[in-house]
């Protein structure tokens, strides 16, 4: 009787519906300007996400980001909902409790629930803090493919160095790993994916993106975690001058983002109860800017390197509605926090209401 | 140590014009705040290697500085003082390692949240300065800017230089025939006619086209063996032990043309130069698009020369950054289209540079699709947002704007 009583109650369907809710967080990086995407000028870059996607999202058209403009210390930022001012070429932890700390401590998660897919060895510490109480064991497992890449190549095959390079900002540096990331050996126990099938997949993949996303889907199917951040990079590509590149970027970071969407729609575990955040850590200088360069760099702290935007997809979310409203880049985890029912209590940011 | 402590046996170091100038203004430098020193000393330190124009402006900030009365100096510096700066900063040799002290000062006020009240009094100084000491003289000759874009692409159907058509008149139907040499001559002639060092500039992104001694020449192949000793370099020093990015910078930024060989060159002011062009730009080492960007845009900002023509050529196909940085591989390949697309995008911004200098609206720009019928026109004749399909010669599209 009591059990009947208890799954027929509607607190009861709620609680379920958030046991199974999923987020998944994009970052549309590294570093995108506006003119490149959705002002009028940059539409043509991005076909997918302004056709497919914009029609059923809510979308934020003015996301500011008042912190360190360097892509690590500003997706730390991301995560952790606070403007953090660790070096940004350094490998430490972010200086506040993540998002995925933050979820499986107050929703009793294992660390199978939540993933991060990062480009780069220097984003490998990402998923989780050292604050007392959160820390080391409490975030998320964190995978790097093209470290993963590097490892499965190291008879030193050739075919695969076009995916290996790590910062585009400062390309000869690989900081060292100090641990936590997925090793080799544990592809297969996890993504069911042996070594040799892996390098052979990869050598379809034109860039270090194109190989996240094979991964974030292998994850998807084999873990389904429920809180799952993917850090694009190959945008960051822009550094070194070629504008033609910046843009090729942006147009397959926009192809692969509708590719994930649509593999979110499919996926039995993810179709229907899942909520996607789209947006670029920050922008890039304005061409306009004397003590910038324009698109290359994101240094001067100008208007155009500050102010983004913010996509956001799926379950519990207003369709076609499109909000001037400024929000912050650190508002992102305490939005997260009150969709999933958690509260990311150290994040300076705010609960974005229109999400909730 | 603060600027008060300055004392003129603190710039022993100094090459001997730089020391000579900032010792003879070392009373007026003692007053400015300790946020903004580093940055006049960063260009007086090279004061010995800088184009005229720039010998020119450091002096007569040195100048205007030292002649500002106590008042004047709490409130232009009022901004700067209101900075803080940290006790590491203040530690640091910034007498003789401005650059650095900049570097590090600008990553304290991105961590610290003063990057906005930096800039803010920055720009205050900059307007105060322009308006006391930077006042414009007029040019002997309007400044002409020409950049020939799309070389090696036979055919290309996406609207073009879209950017720049909104500032002039965007013409279709150019002949090509000679168009190259008729920009090269125009070049030559305005050299003649106006001889002066670093005033006319010719800039390719691949090989170096002919020209009289007239005009100052950089071209990314002629300066190939620079970039692949300098890669070597730089790879080099990354394999050291604790070797970081931050490390890596300041590293290069203590290179001089002896350490690879160029002290003997005749023109030690371009030889440093060109060297800068390599440590200090992103992406120039590896592609010649960006090269070519860069090298405008610091020839604009440093030389402000009166003629400036940049050629750019097709770069080498993206390849993995760390194999092009090890170097050592055959630039088989290139992207033309793709260079096509840098190219325009850097035909814009050489225009935006040119907007920043003196005689701005006097100025002209011609941006050419090389060996095609596309080119836009702007100078203060010309409509803006305008087309004409009408045929003209090369020679005929120079007259609309040029002397």
């Amino acid at each position: 009787m009591g059990s009947a009583v208890m799954q027929a109650s509607p607190f009861a369907r709620a609680e379920s519906v958030r046991k199974k809710r999923k987020i998944v967080v994009v970052t549309f990086g590294g570093g995108a300007r506006d003119q490149e995407t959705f002002a009028p000028e940059g539409q043509e870059n991005i076909p997918h996400m302004l056709s497919e996607m914009a029609p059923q999202s809510s979308f934020f058209t003015h996301v500011t980001n008042q912190g360190i403009l360097g892509h690590y210390v500003a997706t730390a930022s991301l995560a952790t909902g606070v403007y953090e001012t660790l070096n940004n070429f350094a490998s430490v932890a972010p200086e506040h409790p993540t998002v995925c700390e933050y979820f499986r401590k107050e929703l009793k998660r294992p660390s199978s629930d939540a993933w991060v897919v990062a480009p780069s060895n220097g984003f490998h510490r990402i998923g989780e803090s050292e604050v007392r109480g959160f820390g080391p064991g409490q975030g998320a497992r964190v995978i790097l493919p093209k470290r993963l890449l590097g490892l499965a190549s190291s008879g030193g095959n050739a075919d695969f160095e076009h995916l290996l390079h790590d910062n585009y900002e400062t390309p000869l540096y690989t900081p060292m790993l100090a641990g936590g990331e997925v090793e080799l050996q544990q592809l297969e126990a996890i993504l069911k994916l042996s070594v040799s099938d892996f390098a052979t997949h990869a050598r379809t993949l034109s860039s270090p993106d194109e190989l996240s996303l094979y991964i974030a889907k292998r994850l998807m199917r084999e873990e389904a975690p429920s809180l799952l951040w993917i850090t694009m990079h190959d945008i960051d590509v822009a550094h070194s001058g070629a504008y033609s590149l910046y843009i090729d970027g942006i147009r397959r970071t926009d192809r692969l983002c509708a590719e994930l969407w649509k593999t979110i729609q499919t996926e039995p575990e993810y179709a229907g109860n899942t909520t996607m955040f789209v947006l670029p850590d920050f922008g890039r200088d304005s061409d306009f800017d004397a003590g910038g360069n324009g698109f290359q760099h994101h240094r001067t702290g100008d208007a155009a390197s500050r102010t983004t935007w913010m996509m956001v997809l799926g379950a519990g979310v207003r369709q076609g509605v499109v909000y001037d409203t400024p929000v912050e880049s650190i508002d992102l985890v305490p939005s997260i926090g009150a969709m999933a029912g958690f509260s990311p209590s150290r994040s300076s940011g705010k609960i974005i209401r229109e999400l909730v | 140590m603060l600027p008060r402590d300055l004392k003129a046996e603190n710039f022993a170091k100094y090459p001997p014009e730089a020391r000579a100038i900032v010792v003879e203004h070392l009373e007026g430098l003692r007053r400015l705040p300790l946020a903004f020193v580093p940055s006049l000393l960063r260009e007086a330190i090279d004061y010995d290697y800088r184009f005229p124009v720039e010998r020119s402006v450091i002096k007569k900030e040195l100048e205007m500085l030292g002649a500002l009365t106590d008042a004047e100096v709490s409130v232009w510096f009022a901004g700067f003082a209101a900075v803080s700066v940290s006790q590491a900063l203040e530690s640091l040799d910034w007498v003789n390692l401005p650059a650095q002290f900049v570097e590090q000062e600008a990553a304290y006020l991105w961590s610290t949240h003063q990057l906005d009240a930096f800039r803010s009094a920055a720009k205050e100084y900059g307007d105060r300065l322009d308006a006391r000491v930077n006042k414009a003289e007029p040019l002997p000759l309007q400044r002409l800017g020409i950049a020939v874009i799309g070389q090696g692409v036979s055919t290309y159907d996406a609207p073009l230089m879209r950017n720049l058509r909104k500032h002039g008149t965007y013409f279709s139907n150019v002949k090509p025939d000679g168009g190259l040499a008729t920009l090269l001559a125009l070049v030559e002639k305005r050299a003649e006619k106006h001889p002066k060092p670093y005033a006319h500039w010719c800039i390719d992104g691949g090989a170096p086209s002919e020209h009289s001694d007239r005009i100052t020449s950089v071209s990314y192949e002629a300066l190939a063996p620079l970039r692949n000793s300098l890669l070597k370099r730089m790879q080099t020093e990354i394999d050291r032990p604790g070797m970081g990015p931050e490390e890596l910078r300041t590293v290069l930024a203590r290179l001089t043309p002896a350490d690879f060989g160029m002290e003997n060159f005749s023109d030690p002011v371009l030889s440093r130069f060109e060297l800068k062009l390599f440590t200090e730009g992103s992406g120039t080492q590896i592609y010649s698009t960006t090269f070519a960007q860069w090298t405008a845009r610091e020839v604009l900002r440093r030389a402000q020369p009166l003629t400036l023509l940049v050629r750019f050529a097709p770069r080498q196909r993206q390849r993995p950054m760390n194999e092009l940085l090890a170097g050592g591989h055959a630039e088989a390949n290139v992207d033309p289209n793709g260079s096509l697309v840098d190219a325009e995008m850097g035909a814009y911004y050489q225009w935006i540079d040119q907007q920043r200098l003196p005689g701005a609206e006097q100025s002209a720009f011609i941006a050419w699709f090389e060996d095609h019928g596309d080119a836009v026109v702007i100078g203060p004749s010309m409509p803006r947002g305008t087309v004409s399909q009408s045929a003209i010669e090369m020679e005929k599209l120079l007259s609309l704007v040029s002397i």
